[in-house]
C-alpha cells in the first residue's frame, strides 16, 4: 500500500474509533446501530460510485442486487428442512455441517444452512446474476440503460414482494446471527453492539482500500478512460465491454455482501429494501459525494443513512433524497465533496503556467 | 364461457393498453423535442387525476376535468422553466438523474397534500356495475370513455403535428434542433411547449381512467415503466407505433394472469422491456439503421 | 512485405456507397496517405481497417491476420493504435493519465491483483510512468504531464493524442488528419515528428486535407472519390495525375 495512503487510513481508523469512544463518553451508544447500518448501505454505495462515477455506467437497480443477497441469506438461515432430514442429500449436507440445527424463540428445532454457507451462495447467486444480465444490459446506454436497470430493480421487487416463499409485504424475519469467528457474530443483540460497529467498519474499510487501490490502478485508469471516451478507450486496446462487465459484478457483489451482513445484523429483511427509492437513494448518495470520488461516497453515505435511520428528515426522508439529487445535478454536478482540492490547486496553478508558456511561444 | 372470458381479458387489455399508450405519447412529445426521457411523466398523469377529484368535490365533472388538465399544464411548464430550460448542453446522465429527482418531489409532495388514500373519479356515466353488453361481452361505459378520449387525443395530435404551424416547428426541432434554430423556431420555447403538452395529455389520462383503475400518490411510477416499456416496444419517439405497442403490452399483460399469478404482472410487462432493449432497441416497428443515427 | 492489405472492401450506409471495392496494401515502413474531396470515405476506411466499422465484404490483413469483423480492442493489441479527426482525450485525466492508458496492452494488473495491490504491481505502474514520460518527451510535451488532457490548447491535445497511441507501440499507427486545426509552424512540428516516427520502424497510415502536408512527408498516396480508389503512386506522380486534378479542382475538362 502506498505511503500516502497508509496514513489516510490511519486518519480514517482514527476517526471509526474515536466516533466509537465518544458514543461510549456521552452516553450515546445507540447511535452505534445507525452507525453500523450506515456503514453497510455505505459498502453498496462506494460499490455504486465504481460503476457510476467511474466506469460511466448508471444503475439504478442496486437496491435490488442488495435485496438479493439479504433475502437469499435470510431464506436459507430460516427455512426450516428438518421435515426432510431423511432425505439422502440432507443427511450428508446435516453430516458435513452445511446444515445445523438451533432452537427457536419457541423451542422447536429449525435445521439451517450454516450462515456462512448461506451467505456464500448468496453472493454467488448475485454475482451470477449479475454477470448472465450485465452481458446485454451494459450494451445499453443513457437512458435505455438507466431504465434497463431500473426495471431489473422493479423485477427484484415485484417477486420478493409477489411469493409467499419471501414473506410478501412482511418479508423474512428471524434471520440467527453470523458467526464470523468463534466469539465473533453479526447480530443486533445490544451486548455485541460494539464489536458490530467494528465488524461492519472493518468490513468498510477492507472494501475501501480494495477499490482506492483499484482506482488508482491500470484498471482504473482503463474506467476512467472508458467513462470519458468509449471509442479511444476502445482503441487503445481496452476490452470496454469486458472492463464495464466487472465493475457491474464487483459493485454487485459489494451490495450482495452489504445485504447479508445487515440483514443477519438486523435479523430480517423486508421488500422496502429492495424498492426503486432505495436504488435510487444510492444514487442520490453516491451523486452528492461526487460521482467519481470514493471518499465523498463513503463520507455521505454515512452522513446521509445516518440522518435518514435517526429519522432527522421525518416524513420527508423520500423528498430529501429527490430534493439533493435535483439540486446537485442542477448547480454541482461533479458533486460537493472535493477531497482532492490539492490536487486541484496544484492543478489550476500549473494550468496557469502552462497557458503563460503558450502565449509567450505562438 | 371461455370464450366470453377471452373476449372479458382482450377488453380489458385493450384498455390499460391505450393508457399506456397516452403515456407513452407524453414521452415521445418530450423525448423528440429534448432527446431527454422524463421520468416524471408519470406524475403528470396522477397529478391530473388528483387534482380533479379535489376539484370534482365543488365543481361539476367536466369542469374539474378542464381545470385539472389545465393545472397539471402549469406544472409542466414550471417544472421546465425552473429546471430544464436553462441547462446549457446537460448530458443525459444529468437529465436522467434530475427527472428522476423531480418525480420523487412531486410524488412526496402530492403524499403531503393528499395523503395516501386511494382516490377516484366517479364514472362518467352510469357507475360501476352499469354495464354495456356487446356481442356477449360485457364493458363498463367508462371502458368506452378511456378508448374514445384517447382516440381523440392520438387523432388530434396527428393532426396537429401534420397541419398547424407549431406543431411543425415541433417536427422540426425532434428532427434537427440546431437546423430549427437556424430557420428562426425558438427552440427553447418548443421544449416548454412539449412539457405543456406531454403534461396535458398525461392529466387527461389520468382523469379518464381513474373511475377503473384509482390514482393514488405513487401510481405515476408504475404508468412510467409502463409508458416507456411501449414507448420502446413502439420505437422511441414514433406515436403512432406506441398506439399499436401499448395494446400489444396491455393484451399480453391481461392474459399473463391466465399463467402467472397477478403479483407478477408488472415483473411480465418489464421483462418484455429489457428483451426489447437487448434485442431489437430501435421497436418493433423501428427501423435499426435511423436507430442508429440516433443520439441519446 | 506488406504490414497491411486490404482486399475488395465494400461498405454502405443505406443506400450509400461510403467506401466501393477499395483495395490497397501499406509496405512496412512507410507512410502512406489516404486523400480526397469531403466525403470520399476517408473516415470509413479508417474506421473499417481500425475495427470501429465491419466490413460488408471484403478482408483485411493486418500482419498476417484477417481483422475484418474484429473489435477495436482487439485489433489495438495486435499492433494498430490511431487518433481521431474529433480529438477524442479522456476528460478529467491528466495529458500523463492519458498516456499512461495508452500503455494498456503492455501491461497486465487485473481487476483483483489491482484491488489487493499485489506485489509487482507497484514496479508495472513505475515502469509504465516511465515509458509514457518518455514517449512524451519524444512528441515534446514533457512539461504538460501533469494538465488536465482538457485544459490543455488545441495542438497540444492533438500532441496528446499521438503520445497516447505512440504509448501502444503500434506497428501501424493511423492518423486520421493530424494537423487539423493547426497554423503552419505546428503544421511543420507535426511533419516533423511523423517523420520521425516512420524512421524509428511504426508504419503510418495517415488522412489529411492539408496537401503541402500530405506531398511533403508521403511515400505513397491513394486517392478516394466517391468511395472509389481512384489513383495510388507517390506524391509526384499524384500531382499530375489528370483524374485527381479534375476531383480536386472540379473541373469537366481541363
Amino acid at each position: 500500500m502506498p505511503g500516502k495512503r497508509v496514513l489516510q487510513m490511519a486518519g480514517l481508523i482514527t476517526g471509526v474509533i474515536t466516533v466509537q469512544l465518544l458514543t461510549r463518553f456521552t452516553g450515546t451508544g445507540y447511535f452505534l446501530t445507525q452507525l453500523t447500518m450506515s456503514a453497510y448501505y455505505s459498502l453498496v454505495i462506494i460499490g455504486l460510485c465504481l460503476l457510476i462515477g467511474y466506469a460511466g455506467q448508471i444503475s439504478l437497480g442496486h437496491a435490488g442486487f442488495f435485496a438479493m443477497g439479504g433475502y437469499i441469506s435470510a431464506l436459507l438461515t430460516t427455512y426450516n428442512l428438518l421435515p426432510y432430514k431423511d432425505n439422502a442429500i440432507i443427511a450428508v449436507l446435516m453430516k458435513t455441517g452445511i446444515l445445523v440445527v438451533r432452537t427457536n424463540l419457541y423451542g422447536s428445532e429449525i435445521l439451517y444452512f450454516q450462515p456462512w454457507v448461506a451467505c456464500i451462495i448468496a453472493v454467488s447467486m448475485t454475482v451470477l446474476v449479475a454477470y448472465l444480465i450485465g452481458g446485454p444490459i451494459l450494451k445499453l446506454k443513457g437512458h435505455y440503460l438507466a431504465m434497463a436497470t431500473l426495471g431489473l430493480g422493479i423485477i427484484v421487487y415485484r417477486i420478493v414482494l409477489g411469493s409467499a416463499f419471501f414473506g410478501e409485504a412482511d418479508g423474512l424475519s428471524e434471520v440467527p446471527a453470523f458467526t464470523l469467528l468463534p466469539g465473533l457474530k453479526v447480530s443486533g443483540n445490544l451486548s455485541v453492539r460494539i464489536s458490530n460497529y467494528y465488524i461492519a467498519w472493518g468490513l468498510v474499510i477492507i472494501a475501501f482500500i480494495t477499490l482506492l487501490n483499484l482506482v488508482d490502478s491500470r484498471v482504473g485508469r482503463a474506467l476512467r478512460s472508458i467513462h470519458g471516451a468509449e471509442d479511444a478507450s476502445s482503441a487503445v486496446g481496452v476490452n470496454t465491454a469486458k472492463y464495464k462487465l466487472n465493475t457491474f459484478v464487483l459493485s454487485a457483489a459489494f451490495a450482495s455482501i452489504a445485504g447479508v451482513f445487515l440483514t443477519h445484523y438486523n435479523g430480517g429483511i423486508g421488500p422496502s429494501e429492495a424498492s426503486v427509492m432505495k436504488s435510487v437513494r444510492y444514487v442520490a448518495i453516491v451523486a452528492v459525494g461526487g460521482m467519481a470520488n470514493l471518499w465523498g461516497a463513503l463520507i455521505m453515505g454515512v452522513l446521509l443513512n445516518f440522518l435518514s435511520l435517526r429519522g432527522y428528515f421525518g416524513s420527508f426522508d423520500d423528498a430529501v433524497f429527490g430534493g439533493i439529487l435535483i439540486v446537485i445535478m442542477l448547480f454541482a454536478p461533479e458533486g460537493l465533496i472535493r477531497v482532492d482540492i490539492f490536487r486541484y490547486l496544484k492543478r489550476a496553478v500549473s494550468g496557469e503556467k502552462a497557458g503563460e508558456q503558450n502565449d509567450g511561444s505562438s | 364461457m371461455i370464450i366470453e372470458l377471452f373476449f372479458q381479458y382482450l377488453v380489458a387489455g385493450i384498455t390499460y393498453g391505450i393508457i399506456y399508450s397516452t403515456v407513452a405519447i407524453g414521452f415521445n412529445i418530450i423525448y423528440n423535442a429534448t432527446g431527454i426521457i422524463n421520468f416524471a411523466q408519470g406524475e403528470f398523469v396522477m397529478i391530473g387525476g388528483m387534482t380533479a377529484v379535489t376539484l370534482n368535490a365543488f365543481l361539476p365533472l367536466p369542469l374539474a376535468i378542464i381545470i385539472a388538465v389545465i393545472i397539471t399544464m402549469v406544472v409542466g411548464a414550471l417544472i421546465d422553466i425552473i429546471f430544464i430550460r436553462w441547462i446549457v448542453n446537460p448530458s443525459v446522465l444529468r437529465m436522467i438523474i434530475i427527472t428522476i429527482g423531480l418525480s420523487i418531489v412531486i410524488r412526496e409532495i402530492a403524499l403531503h397534500v393528499w395523503g395516501d388514500g386511494v382516490r377516484a373519479l366517479p364514472y362518467f356515466t352510469g357507475n360501476e356495475i352499469t354495464s354495456l353488453s356487446i356481442a356477449g361481452v360485457h364493458i363498463s361505459p367508462q371502458v368506452l370513455w378511456v378508448i374514445g378520449v384517447c382516440s381523440v387525443v392520438v387523432i388530434a395530435l396527428n393532426f396537429f403535428f401534420s397541419f398547424t404551424l407549431v406543431g411543425r416547428q415541433m417536427r422540426a426541432c425532434a428532427s434537427n434542433r440546431n437546423a430549427a434554430r437556424l430557420c428562426g423556431i425558438n427552440a427553447k420555447n418548443i421544449v416548454t411547449l412539449s412539457f405543456v403538452l406531454s403534461a396535458g395529455i398525461g392529466a387527461l389520462a389520468g382523469c379518464v381512467i381513474s373511475p377503473i383503475t384509482y390514482v393514488q400518490y405513487d401510481s405515476g411510477t408504475g404508468l412510467a415503466i409502463k409508458g416507456f416499456t411501449v414507448a420502446i416496444l413502439g420505437g422511441l419517439g414514433n406515436s403512432m407505433a406506441a398506439v399499436a405497442a401499448g395494446i400489444i403490452l396491455g393484451i399480453l399483460e391481461s392474459f399473463s394472469i391466465w399463467v402467472l399469478p397477478a403479483a407478477y404482472k408488472d415483473a411480465i410487462a418489464i421483462s418484455i422491456l429489457l428483451i426489447i432493449l437487448f434485442y431489437r432497441p430501435s421497436g418493433l416497428f423501428g427501423s435499426r439503421e435511423v436507430f442508429r443515427l440516433k443520439e441519446f | 512485405m506488406d504490414l497491411l492489405k486490404a482486399e475488395n472492401l465494400n461498405r454502405s450506409f443505406g443506400g450509400l456507397k461510403a467506401v466501393d471495392n477499395i483495395s490497397f496494401s501499406v509496405g512496412e515502413c512507410l507512410i502512406k496517405a489516404v486523400i480526397g474531396p469531403n466525403g470520399a470515405g476517408k473516415t470509413t476506411l479508417f474506421n473499417l481497417i481500425s475495427g470501429f466499422l465491419r466490413p460488408d465484404s471484403g478482408s483485411i490483413v493486418f500482419a498476417d491476420r484477417e481483422i475484418a469483423g474484429k473489435s477495436p480492442f482487439q485489433v489495438a493489441e495486435m499492433g494498430m493504435a490511431r487518433t481521431f479527426q474529433h480529438i477524442k482525450l479522456f476528460p478529467k485525466m491528466t495529458a500523463l493519465e492519458n498516456v499512461m492508458t495508452g500503455r494498456h496492452i503492455h501491461s497486465r494488473a487485473g481487476f483483483i491483483p489491482s484491488m489487493l495491490h499485489l506485489p509487482g504491481m507497484s514496479r508495472e505502474e513505475k515502469f509504465i510512468r516511465e515509458r509514457s514520460l518518455e514517449i512524451m518527451e519524444s512528441v515534446g510535451i514533457m512539461d504538460l504531464a501533469d494538465i488536465e488532457a482538457t485544459d490543455l490548447a488545441y495542438g497540444q491535445q492533438r500532441a496528446v493524442e499521438l503520445a497516447r497511441a505512440l504509448a501502444c507501440e503500434p506497428r501501424l499507427l493511423l492518423l486520421d488528419e493530424p494537423a487539423a486545426g493547426l497554423n503552419m509552424r505546428e503544421t511543420a512540428e507535426v511533419a516533423g515528428l511523423i517523420k520521425k516516427i516512420r524512421d524509428s520502424g511504426i508504419t503510418i497510415l495517415i488522412v489529411e486535407h492539408d496537401m503541402s502536408l500530405v506531398m511533403g512527408i508521403s511515400d505513397e498516396i491513394i486517392v478516394l472519390s466517391y468511395g472509389e480508389k481512384i489513383a495510388e503512386d507517390v506524391p509526384l506522380a499524384i500531382q499530375k495525375n489528370r483524374e485527381v486534378v479534375r476531383v480536386y479542382l472540379g473541373e469537366d475538362d481541363a
